[in-house]
Order: structure tokens, then sequence, then C-alpha cells
């Protein structure tokens, strides 16, 4: 657990030394874009070589290791908006593609060894989740980045639109999968599969977390800096 | 893994923080898992899985009605206390198991954490549900509103509420479609009542 600490990453530590600290800090090298042999190189180092930004890089892992770290105004100021964005849609991504399908599959062998109805119920449950999620994060490209990006072109506001609507409808997509955790763990019984089902519990827990983490940099970190853009913005109409 | 009761605090003044801390550090039994100092907590306490959650009630938007309801399903497991040292609304202080004021002492902050603990252990009622408990939850599977149930089962639709969170409490499921697998995965209602 970790506790309130003034120890923070910054970005003149080692790349290697970062990783084992907080090994869970690897899941976020694909979503960066970051490769590994990471030889001595500190993190501005390693990051600037594949052009990410380092800024943006320490905050995240700040923000997915140390429970009570909130990025300061200042450093939110000095962050690449563009940079965030492709961050925030590659983890979207992510999500889908490298966390959610495969736990699908792992869901589907289990379900496998049920009864047919039983099969059925939770493969359509978990794909009434997936379309949630899916759902949630289309409206967030097409609809909130979309918008930020005009934003920061044309530094104009429109009036159909601003970052305080998706603030108030920033829905709440962990229901259901916390709901299959509990499934999992409590009611569902004799499937006899131990192994893979507690495999499968251990990516669900891992998603949960990841995805509890995307939500607060959305919210602490997306929302202010566009509130604070369209600030600017309409005290210079 | 330690037995302690994890406590989270959570408080704008790190003076008044971290002197709590310090002294609920003396305590046996108990022990600090993390201090947050601004809004926005709600999502970083989840993950913390605290047993009692010390909070500033003065951080609580009494207009944005169903923040407190909001922390008890999220972390429906950890006991709220108040940090109290300002003028703090008596209609949201009635959502607390207990106040720590400014000016108690170690012991008396001893006692009241254990009070707390002990009379929320005391209900230790069965996760099992009751044959009411049942009805709602069948009731819920067949997308039945909380009106329509109330209308029902001749109940008010507080009542109706108060059954649909013991469902989620007991079950820990919270979304409709979540209750439906669970009553289907316990024969209490059919594939085909729901399709």
């Amino acid at each position: 657990m970790t506790s309130i600490t003034t120890s923070r990453y910054t970005a003149q530590m080692r790349m290697a030394e970062l990783i084992e600290t907080n090994y869970n800090l690897l899941l976020l090298f694909p979503r960066f874009g970051l490769e590994l042999g990471v030889g001595e190189n500190s993190i501005a180092e390693q990051c600037m070589r594949q052009g990410v930004s380092p800024d943006l890089f320490v905050m995240i892992c700040n923000i997915y290791t140390f429970a009570d770290y909130m990025p300061t105004p200042a450093e939110l100021e000095q962050l690449d908006v563009e940079q965030l964005l492709g961050y925030l849609s590659r983890s979207h991504k992510y999500y889908i593609e490298s966390r959610i399908k495969p736990i699908e599959q792992q869901l589907k062998t289990i379900t496998g060894h049920c009864s047919p109805t039983h099969n059925v119920v939770l493969q359509r449950f978990f794909s009434e989740y997936e379309q949630e999620v899916i759902h949630h994060f289309t409206y967030e490209e097409d609809t909130v980045f979309p918008y930020i990006r005009m934003l920061m072109a044309c530094n104009k506001m429109q009036a159909e639109y601003d970052i305080d609507t998706f603030k108030n409808n920033h829905s709440n997509i962990d229901d259901k999968l916390s709901d299959l955790k509990y499934i999992l763990v409590k009611h569902l019984r004799g499937i006899g599969i131990a192994d893979q089902t507690t495999e499968l519990l251990f990516q669900i827990y891992s998603l949960e977390e990841d995805l509890n983490k995307h939500t607060f940099i959305e919210d602490v970190i997306l929302i202010p800096l566009v509130q604070h853009l369209e600030k600017r913005i309409y005290e210079h109409q | 893994m330690s037995t302690n009761k994890r406590i989270v605090i959570i408080e704008p003044y790190a003076m008044i923080a971290q002197g709590l801390r310090l002294m609920i550090d003396e305590i046996k039994g108990y022990e600090v898992s993390a201090i947050i100092a601004d809004g926005h907590y709600i999502e970083r306490i989840v993950p913390l899985h605290p047993d009692i959650i010390i909070i500033n009630p003065s951080l609580i938007d009494i207009k944005k009605k169903g923040e407190l309801e909001d922390i008890s399903q999220r972390v429906p497991n950890a006991i709220m206390a108040a940090l109290v040292y300002q003028y703090v609304d008596p209609e949201v202080l009635r959502y607390f198991k207990t106040t720590i004021e400014i000016s108690d002492s170690r012991e008396k902050i001893a006692v009241k954490l254990r009070q707390m603990i002990e009379t929320n252990d005391q209900p230790a009622e069965s996760s099992e549900l009751s044959d009411r408990e049942k009805e709602i939850l069948v009731a819920v599977a067949k997308g039945l509103t909380n009106k329509s149930i109330a209308e029902q089962y001749h109940l008010s639709i507080h009542t109706v509420i108060t059954h649909r969170k013991n469902l989620t409490r007991k079950t820990g499921i919270k979304s409709v479609s979540g209750l439906t697998v669970y009553a289907i995965l316990n024969n209490l209602i059919d594939i085909k009542d729901v399709e």
C-alpha cells in the first residue's frame, strides 16, 4: 500500500530503476510506444529518444504508483495536450484489444464448462460490458477529443459544447467489471477449473485498477487542462 | 498481511492530517494507508479498500446530493467518521458513525475507533438473501422499475431502494445485468423470462 510520501518519480531517474520500483508501470510502455532495452538511460533520455514527452510519462507513472499524488497546476500548464490525447487514444485501443478481448477469450473457456444456459448468460453479460466500454471510448474519440483539438487549433469557443458537458456525463464504466469479479469469486460454483478462473480474475483485477487510473487521468489532467484552455480563450474573445 | 484496520484520512490541511496520523500510528491495530488532501477523493479511496474513512465533512459538497451515498456504495465496507473542527451542518453529520473532534486525546480517539468497529460488526447478518429480497431481485432482473416493484408488492419506494441496496451489499453486484446473471445462476429466474 502506498502511503503518503514526499518521494516522487522524476525524469532524471533511470528507466530501469523505475520499472524495478513498480513493475506495473511496464503496462504503460506499449501505450506510450516506448520500447525496452533501456540500458542505463534516464527516463528523460529514453522518452526523448522515442518522441515521448518525459513530463507526461513521469506524471502518469506518479499517478499509477502514488495513491496520494496530484499534479500541480504548474505541472499541468506545461503539458503537451496533443501528447496527452495521443496517449489516451492509444490507451483506449490497448484496453479493448490487449485487455478486454483476451479476458473475453478466457471467460469463454471457463463458461464452456458451464451449462449451456449459464454459458450464454455469462458471455452475453460480458459482451454488454464490452459494448459499454467501446461506446464510452468512442464518444471521447469522436466528440471530446476533436473538440479539444478544435479549441487548440482555432482558439475559438464552440457554442454547442464545452468540457463541462463531458465532465457531467463522464460515465462510470466499472460496475459490470466489478460485478463479474463477484460472480466469479462468490457465485459461480462447481466448474472445477480453478487455474483458469484464478488467472482470469488476476486479469480482471488488474484491468479494473488500470481503468480506475485512466478515469482519474481524464478527470484530474484532461478536464482541468481543457477548462483552463476554455477560460483563456473566453477571456480573449 | 497485516490485520490492522486500514484508515484513509481525507483532510485538506497537512498539519491536521499528519497530526491525526501520528496519533493513530500510536494506537494498536490501526494503520493510515493514505492521506488525501483534496477533492476528487472518491476514485482514490476505492482501490485502497479502507476499513475506516475519516473525512472532513467540509469537503463534501452538500449541494451535490448523493456524494455520501456514492462513497458508501463504492466502498460499502468502510465505516465513515467525520473529522470536525469547523461548523458542520447536522444534516451532514447524520451520515457518520462517529465524529472525531480536534480536541480529542489519543485515548479518546482509540475508544471511538474501537466503538465504531464493534457496533459495525454487531449486525453480522447472513449474506443469504431473504425471501423478500429474492422476489425483489427477480423483479429487478425482469426489468421492472422501482416504482412498479413498489406497487406490485405494496411497498414504499424507499423500502424497495433499501432492498436493492441490501441485494448489492450481499451479492457484491451492482448492475441490473449482473443481478440478472446472479438470478439465473441461482435458478431464481428462467432465462426466457428476461429475453
